[in-house]
C-alpha cells in the first residue's frame, strides 16, 4: 500500500489546500510536501537493494476485459527517481514562495497533482496506468507555465503541450497494439509491462517496417520528445524561459527524467533487436545532443535559456549512457539523471532568485555581481562546478561513468562526447564570468542595494548543495540501490539476444534471422 | 378498362410524386425565403404522401394510407412550430432571408 | 598521521572559507600557514619512516572509502605514499608552506585575505590528492581540483575583466587536457583492466622482455601508445606544453604567490609527475615517448625565445616556466625520468624563489610589473636581489648550482639515450642559451643598470614574512642539486651518489642504456660547450641591457619584423582566436539561429500549419448556410444509396 499512499497522498493534500484560506496555501503545501518527503523515506526501510525483483507490488484488476490492472511496483531504477520527486517538491514550494502571487491555491494544487502524476508514472508497471500518469503530468505543467509564466507563456505552454502530446499519443497506439499482441502470443489481453517483456515482436533485419521497428520508433518518439533529444528539443528552451522558477525546477529536475526513465523501462527491454540495430543512431543523437546543446548554450544571451540548453547537453549524456548498454553506461545514466535533477534544479532556482530581484535574465545586463551578493555567488559557483562535472561533485560521477561506458561501446562516440566536457566548462564559465565578474553591469548598478540570499532561499538551496557533494563523494550510496536492477536489465538483454526469435511457426515468415550483432 | 396507352398506372403516380419531391427539394435548396422553404418542405412531404398512398393502393396494403395520415398530422404540427419560429424570427430580426441566419458557421 | 598530512589543508580551507569575509590577513594567514606546517611536518615524519624501511618496501597505503564501484570497475579513494609521491609531497608542502608565509606579507592590504588563503589551502589539498592518489581517478580528482583552484586564484581579483578572463582561459584550456586525460584513463582500463597505478605499472615492470624489444609494436594505433598520447594531452594542458601553453602566461593575472605556487612550483609539474608515475607504461610506448620528447623540446625552445622580449617581469618568468617544463618533458621523453624529477624539484625551488622575488619587487613597486620602469633595484632591495641572483644562477645552469645538475643531465640524456637524438639535444641546447639570455636580461633590467623607477615610487625591502621564504628557497636553489648529482659529474666528486635516483629507483622501469668507451669525455665536452656559450649569452645580455641599452634599442629597429613576431608571442593567441574560437562561436550562432530556429522550429511550425490549414479547408464546409447543409445531406443520401445499390 506504500506506493498507492505515495501517489494519493498529494491528492489528499490538494483537498487540504482547497479547504484552507488562500494565505495559508503556501505553508500548508510546504508542510504537506515535507511530510510527503518524510513519508517517502519509508521506502528505505521497505526497499531491498540486494535483489532485482519488483518490490512493494500492488496488483489489482481494474479493467479486466482489457487486461488493464492497477499494477504498482518499485525497483532499483525507479527507486531514486521517486525520491528525487518527493525531495524536490518541497524545495520547489520554498523556491517559488515569493514569486507566486496570483492564484496561489491553484499553483500549489497544480504542483501537488504534478507530484502525484510523476510518482505514479515512475511506479506504474501497467502501461495504460503509466500512460495515464504520464499524460496527467502534462496538465498541471500546462497550467503552471500558462498561468504563472512569463510574457510569452501561452505560446510556450502550447508548444510544450502539443509537442509532448503528439509523441505520447502515438505511444498509446503502440501500447494498444501490444495489448492485442499479448492476446495473440500469450493468450489473454494484458497491459502489464512484464507481459510486454515476454512478447516476441517480429523483427526483420534490413526492413524498416517490421512491427518491432515501428513500435520501437513510436515509443522512442514519445520519450525522445520528453527527454528531449536532439532534434526534438526546441520546446524546452521556450518552456523553461517562460515557466516560473518552480515550474522550471520541476520540469528540468523530474519531468525530463520521465523520458529517460521510459527508455530504461520500456524501450530497452521491450525491443531488443530494434535497439541493437538502432543503437549507433541513438548514440549519435546523444552525442549530437551533447555537443549541439553545449555549442548553442555558448551563444545564448538569456541565462535561463543557457541553462535550458545545458539541460539538452546533459540529457544527451544520459541517452549516450543508456545506449552504451553496459553497466557503466546505464548506472552512469541513472546517476546523471539524479545529478542533473539536483544541479539543474538548483541552477534554475538560483536564476529565479536573481530574476526576482532584478527582473532581468539578460547576461549582458550583469557583471560584477560577485561583489554585491557574495553568498549567492558562492552557491552559484558550487552549482556551476557541479554542472560542469568537477570531480567530487555529483556531475562528475555520472558523466565519467557514461563516458567510460560509451568508450567501451564505441570509441568514436565517446571521443566526440568528451568535447562536451570542454564545451560545458566553456559556456558555464563564460556566463559566470559575464554575470559575476568584471565591472558592475547596468542592472547591478541600478539595483545597487540588491539583497543577498535570504534565510528561506538559503534553506531551500542548502539541501541541494549538500546533495551535490554527498553524491559526488559517496556515489556508492546511490549506485548501490540501482545496481541489481541494472544488472538484471543488462543480463536480460543478453538473454533476449540468445533466444532470438522462436515465434509460433505459422508466423515464421516474419521471423528475424539469428544474426549475431 | 381504357386502352393501355391511356392507363394512369403506378408509374405515373410515382412520376408525379417524384416531380413534386424534386420541386420541393429545389425549393428547399434554392429559395431564400424561410416561409417558401417551409412550404417546399410541405411539398416534399406531400410528394411522399402521394407515393405512400399510391403504393398502398397498388399493393393493397392499408399501411400506406395509415402512414400518410400520420405524416399529415405531424406535418401540420411541424408547420405550426415552424411558422411560430418564423414569426418570432421575423419579429426579432425583421428578416426572412435564410442567408441572414449564418451565425453557426465554423 | 596520514589524515593530518592530507586533511590539514582541507581543514584550513574550511575554516578560512567559513570566515571568508574576514579582512584580517594575519589571522587568516596564521590559520593557513599552520595548516601547511602541520601538513609539512607530517610529510617529513613520513619521509623518515619511509627512509627507515628497506628500499623495496618503501610504501604506505591508505584506503579511505570505496568511491566509485560499478561492475568490475572500481576506483577506491586510496592513497599511496612511496618514494616518488614522497618527493612531490615534500616539495608541495614545503614550498607551499614558504609561499603561504610569503603571502601573509604580500596579501596584507587585500580586501579578502581569508578567501585567498582558503583557496590556497584548497589548492594544496587537491595537489596532495593528485600526487598521493593511488589510482588514475583519484589523481584526476586532484588534477581537476588544482585546475579549479587555479581558476579561482587567477581570477581572484575578479573585478578586473582581464583577470577573470584569464582564469576562464586557464580552466578551459586545462579542460581540453582533462578531456584527453579521461580518454587516457578509459584506454588504459581497456588495456590493463584496472586503473590503479600499481596494477598498470606492474605489467610493464614484470615483463622486461616487452621493454627489451622496444615496447608494443603496432605503431601509433596501439592502445598503449594511444593511452599514453591521451594522457600526454592531459599533461600538455596542465603543464602548459605546445599547443596548450597559452593559458600559463595569462595566468600571471593572479596574485604573485599564486604564480609561484601553482604556476611554477607545483601544479604545472603535475604532467611531468604523472608521466614519471606511469614510466613503465610510457616506456613500452616508444612512439608516444618520442612525441613527448619532441613537444617538450619544441616548447622549451619556443617559450625561451618568447621570453627574450617580454617586458612584464612575471611574463618572462611565465615563459621561462613553460620552457623549463619543456625541458622536463624532454627529459621524460628520452627516458631520463630521474633527471626530469630532479629538474622538477630544483625548478620548483628556483622558480618559486624567482616568482616570490618578483612578487617582492612588484609589492615594493606598488603593483608595477613592467621591467622598463624598474632597474637598479639592487640597492633598495638587497635581500631580494641576492636571493634572486641565486635563482638566476641556478636556472641558467651555472656550475654547481642546482639547475646545473638537473638540466645538464637532461641534455646529456637527450643526446645519449637510445630514445634521444642529436636534434633533441640541439634544440635543448639552443633553448639553454636563450634561457641564459632572457634571465640575464631580466636581472639586468630589474636589478642592475640605471634606475628607471618613476619618482613617486619608493621601493623598499619587504617584511620578514616575505624575505625568510626567499632566503630558504635561495638556499635550496643553491644546494638542492647535490641531492641529484648525475653520474658523469659525480665522477668528479669521488663518485657521488645520485640520492634522488637511488631513492626512486624501485619505482622506475629500467631500460638498457648504451655504454660507450668515450661517454664521459663526450659528456664533459658537451657540458663545456654549453657552459661556455651560456656564459657568452649571459654576457651579451648583460652588456645589452645593463650597460648599453641603446644598442638593444637599435637592434630592435634593425630586426623589426622578427622583433614584432617574437614580441607578440608568434601571434599564437590571435591565431587560436581566428582559427578556432571565433569560427566556433560563429558556428554555434549559426546552429542556434539556423538549425534551431530556421530548420527545426520551422519544420514543426510547418507541420502544425499543415494541420491548421487542413482544418481551415474543412472549415469552409461549415458555412452556416442551411441550404448547403441540406445539399450535403442530399449528396450523402445519394452516395449511400448508390453505394448500397452497387453492392
Amino acid at each position: 500500500m506504500l506506493l498507492s499512499a505515495l501517489i494519493f497522498l498529494p491528492f489528499f493534500f490538494v483537498v487540504l489546500v482547497v479547504a484552507s484560506p488562500e494565505r495559508l496555501a503556501k505553508p500548508i503545501t510546504l508542510v504537506s510536501t515535507l511530510v510527503h518527503f518524510a513519508f517517502s523515506l519509508l521506502l528505505f526501510k521497505h526497499f531491498d537493494p540486494t535483489t532485482a525483483d519488483l518490490q512493494l507490488v500492488e496488483k489489482v484488476p481494474w479493467l479486466k476485459e482489457l487486461g488493464i490492472t492497477y499494477f504498482l511496483a518499485i525497483d532499483g531504477i525507479s527507486f531514486w527517481l521517486v525520491l528525487l520527486t518527493t525531495f524536490l517538491t518541497p524545495i520547489v514550494v520554498a523556491a517559488s514562495w515569493s514569486t507566486i502571487n496570483k492564484q496561489v491555491k491553484a499553483f500549489h494544487i497544480s504542483l501537488l497533482v504534478l507530484e502525484a502524476a510523476m510518482i505514479g508514472s515512475f511506479v506504474s508497471f501497467d502501461t495504460i496506468l503509466f500512460y495515464i500518469f504520464f499524460e496527467l503530468s502534462l496538465i498541471p505543467m500546462y497550467f503552471i507555465v500558462g498561468i504563472w509564466g512569463g510574457e510569452n507563456r501561452i505560446y510556450a505552454t502550447m508548444k510544450f503541450f502539443i509537442y509532448t502530446m503528439v509523441g505520447s499519443l502515438l505511444m498509446l497506439a503502440g501500447i494498444i497494439y501490444l495489448i492485442f499482441q499479448c492476446d495473440a502470443q500469450l493468450g489473454g489481453l494484458s497491459a502489464s509491462v512484464l507481459d510486454f517483456y515476454k512478447l516476441r515482436l517480429p523483427f526483420i533485419y534490413g526492413s524498416f517496417i517490421s512491427p518491432q521497428n515501428i513500435l520501437f520508433f513510436v515509443f522512442c518518439l514519445a520519450f525522445a520528445i520528453k527527454v528531449p533529444m536532439f532534434p526534438f528539443h526546441t520546446w524546452l528552451p521556450d518552456a523553461h524561459v517562460q515557466a516560473p522558477t518552480g515550474g522550471s525546477m520541476i520540469l528540468a529536475g523530474v519531468m525530463l527524467k520521465m523520458g529517460t526513465y521510459g527508455f530504461l523501462r520500456f524501450v530497452l527491454p521491450m525491443f531488443p533487436q530494434a535497439v541493437a540495430t538502432w543503437t549507433p543512431m541513438f548514440m549519435a543523437l546523444g552525442v549530437i545532443g551533447i555537443v549541439y546543446g553545449a555549442l548553442v548554450a555558448m551563444v545564448q544571451v538569456d541565462i535561463k535559456k543557457l541553462v535550458a540548453y545545458s539541460s539538452v547537453s546533459h540529457m544527451g549524456y544520459v541517452i549516450l549512457g543508456l545506449f552504451a548498454m553496459n553497466m557503466y553506461g546505464l548506472q552512469g545514466s541513472l546517476f546523471q539523471m539524479l545529478a542533473h535533477g539536483i544541479s539543474t534544479g538548483a541552477l534554475f532556482m538560483l536564476v529565479g532568485v536573481l530574476y526576482e530581484r532584478t527582473h532581468s535574465r539578460k547576461i549582458a545586463d550583469y557583471g560584477g555581481l560577485a561583489k554585491a551578493v557574495p553568498i549567492y555567488t558562492i552557491c552559484f559557483m558550487i552549482i556551476t562546478f557541479s554542472s560542469i562535472a568537477v570531480p567530487m561533485t555529483n556531475g562528475f560521477v555520472g558523466e565519467f561513468l557514461i563516458l567510460f561506458g560509451s568508450w567501451q561501446a564505441s570509441k568514436l562516440y565517446a571521443g566526440i562526447a568528451v568535447l562536451g566536457v570542454i564545451l560545458g566548462a566553456a559556456y558555464m564559465l563564460w556566463m559566470v564570468k559575464k554575470v559575476f565578474f568584471g565591472e558592475a553591469g547596468e542592472i547591478v548598478k541600478k539595483y545597487s542595494d540588491i539583497k543577498d540570499m535570504n534565510l528561506r532561499e538559503m534553506l531551500a538551496i542548502a539541501p541541494l548543495i549538500v546533495l551535490v557533494f554527498w553524491m559526488g563523494l559517496f556515489p556508492g550510496t546511490f549506485l548501490k540501490y540501482s545496481n541489481k536492477s541494472m544488472d538484471h536489465l543488462v543480463q536480460n538483454k543478453q538473454e533476449y539476444r540468445l533466444k532470438q526469435y522462436s515465434v509460433s511457426p505459422q508466423k515464421s515468415s516474419t521471423v528475424g534471422d539469428r544474426r549475431e550483432f | 378498362m381504357l386502352s393501355s396507352a391511356m392507363t394512369i398506372g403506378l408509374g405515373h403516380y410515382i412520376f408525379v410524386s417524384g416531380a413534386l419531391f424534386v420541386v420541393g427539394l429545389l425549393g428547399v435548396l434554392l429559395r431564400k425565403n424561410i416561409i417558401v422553404i417551409l412550404m417546399s418542405i410541405e411539398l416534399m412531404l406531400n410528394a411522399v404522401n402521394l407515393a405512400f398512398v399510391t403504393f398502398g393502393y397498388y399493393f393493397d396494403d392499408v399501411n400506406g394510407a395509415v402512414i400518410t395520415l400520420f405524416v399529415i398530422a405531424i406535418a401540420a404540427a411541424e408547420a405550426a412550430v415552424g411558422l411560430a419560429l418564423v414569426v418570432n424570427l421575423f419579429k426579432n430580426f425583421r428578416e426572412l432571408n435564410i442567408r441572414f441566419f449564418e451565425h453557426l458557421k465554423g | 598521521m596520514f589524515y593530518l598530512l592530507l586533511f590539514a589543508p582541507l581543514v584550513g580551507f574550511l575554516i578560512n572559507g567559513v570566515r571568508f569575509r574576514s579582512q584580517n590577513a594575519k589571522v587568516a594567514g596564521a590559520i593557513a600557514c599552520s595548516a601547511m606546517a602541520v601538513s609539512f611536518l607530517s610529510a617529513v615524519a613520513f619521509f623518515f619512516q619511509l627512509k627507515g624501511l628497506p628500499a623495496d618496501e618503501r610504501v604506505f597505503k591508505f584506503v579511505l572509502f570505496n568511491w566509485i564501484q560499478v561492475a568490475n570497475f572500481s576506483a577506491p579513494m586510496s592513497f599511496t605514499i612511496d618514494p616518488l609521491s614522497m618527493v612531490m609531497t615534500l616539495i608541495i608542502t614545503g614550498v607551499g608552506f614558504l609561499i603561504h608565509l610569503f603571502s601573509v606579507g604580500y596579501m596584507d592590504h587585500d580586501e579578502r585575505p581569508a578567501k585567498y588563503f582558503s583557496y590556497l589551502n584548497l589548492f594544496v589539498f587537491n595537489m596532495l590528492l593528485l600526487v598521493l592518489g593511488s589510482n588514475l581517478l583519484v589523481m584526476f580528482v586532484g588534477w581537476e581540483g588544482v585546475g579549479l583552484c587555479s581558476y579561482l586564484l587567477i581570477g581572484f581579483w575578479f573585478t578586473d575583466p582581464a583577470k577573470a578572463a584569464a582564469g576562464m582561459k586557464a580552466f578551459i584550456t586545462n579542460r581540453i587536457g582533462d578531456a584527453g586525460f579521461l580518454l587516457g584513463i578509459f584506454t588504459l582500463f581497456s588495456v590493463f583492466g584496472t586503473i590503479s597505478f600499481e596494477g598498470i605499472n606492474s605489467f610493464a615492470m614484470n615483463n622486461p622482455d616487452v621493454l627489451a624489444t622496444g615496447g608494443f609494436t603496432g605503431g601509433w594505433g596501439a592502445p598503449v601508445t594511444l593511452a599514453c598520447l591521451f594522457l600526454f594531452v592531459g599533461a600538455m594542458g596542465k603543464s602548459a606544453q605546445i599547443p596548450l601553453y597559452v593559458w600559463l602566461p595569462d595566468a600571471m593575472a593572479g596574485p604573485t604567490p599564486v604564480s609561484a605556487l601553482i604556476h611554477a612550483a607545483t601544479m604545472v609539474t603535475a604532467g611531468v609527475y604523472m608521466i614519471i608515475r606511469l614510466n613503465p607504461v610510457f616506456l613500452i610506448a616508444p612512439d608516444a615517448m618520442f612525441v613527448v620528447a619532441c613537444v617538450g623540446a619544441a616548447t622549451a625552445l619556443m617559450a625561451a625565445t618568447i621570453g627574450v622580449l617580454q617586458n612584464d617581469i612575471k611574463k618572462v618568468l611565465a615563459y621561462s616556466t613553460v620552457s623549463q617544463l619543456g625541458y622536463m618533458f624532454l627529459g621524460v621523453g628520452v627516458g631520463a625520468f630521474g633527471a626530469a624529477l630532479a629538474h622538477l624539484m630544483t625548478h620548483a625551488f628556483f622558480k618559486a624563489l624567482m616568482f616570490l622575488g618578483s612578487g617582492s619587487v612588484i609589492h615594493a613597486m606598488h603593483e608595477e610589473q613592467d621591467m622598463r620602469k624598474m632597474g637598479g633595484l639592487k640597492k633598495q632591495m638587497p635581500i631580494t636581489h641576492w636571493t634572486f641572483v641565486m635563482g638566476w644562477l641556478a636556472i641558467i645552469g651555472a656550475p654547481l648550482f642546482s639547475g646545473f645538475f638537473s638540466k645538464d643531465e637532461i641534455l646529456w640524456m637527450a643526446f645519449h639515450s637510445p630514445r634521444g637524438s642529436v636534434v633533441l639535444w640541439g634544440v635543448g641546447f639552443v633553448a639553454a642559451l636563450f634561457t641564459a639570455f632572457y634571465m640575464t636580461r631580466l636581472m639586468a633590467m630589474t636589478f642592475w643598470g640605471k634606475s628607471r623607477v618613476p619618482k613617486e615610487v619608493h621601493p623598499h625591502e619587504s617584511p620578514w614574512t616575505m624575505t625568510v621564504p626567499l632566503i630558504v628557497l635561495a638556499f635550496l636553489s643553491v644546494f638542492a642539486g647535490w641531492l641529484c648529482v648525475p653520474h658523469g659529474v659525480g665522477t668528479l666528486f669521488g663518485h657521488m651518489h645520485n640520492y634522488l635516483d637511488d631513492w626512486i629507483h624501485p619505482l622506475m622501469a629500467t631500460f638498457d642504456m648504451p655504454h660507450g668507451e668515450n661517454d664521459l669525455q663526450i659528456e664533459f665536452m658537451l657540458m663545456g660547450l654549453t657552459l661556455f656559450l651560456v656564459f657568452v649569452s649571459s654576457l651579451v645580455a648583460y652588456t645589452l641591457y645593463a650597460k648599453k641599452p641603446e644598442v638593444a634599442e637599435r637592434n630592435k629597429e634593425r630586426f623589426k619584423g622578427l622583433y614584432e613576431l617574437v614580441y607578440n608571442k608568434y601571434w599564437v593567441d590571435e591565431a587560436y582566436f581566428k582559427a578556432l574560437i571565433n569560427p566556433l562561436v560563429r558556428f554555434s550562432q549559426g546552429l542556434w539561429s539556423r538549425v534551431d530556429v530556421k530548420v527545426i522550429d520551422r519544420l514543426t511550425y510547418n507541420i502544425s500549419d499543415m494541420v491548421k490549414n487542413a482544418g481551415g479547408g474543412l472549415k469552409m464546409v461549415q458555412s452556416g448556410n442551411l441550404q448547403m447543409y441540406a445539399l450535403y445531406i442530399l449528396i450523402g443520401l445519394v452516395c449511400s444509396l448508390w453505394f448500397l445499390m452497387e453492392r
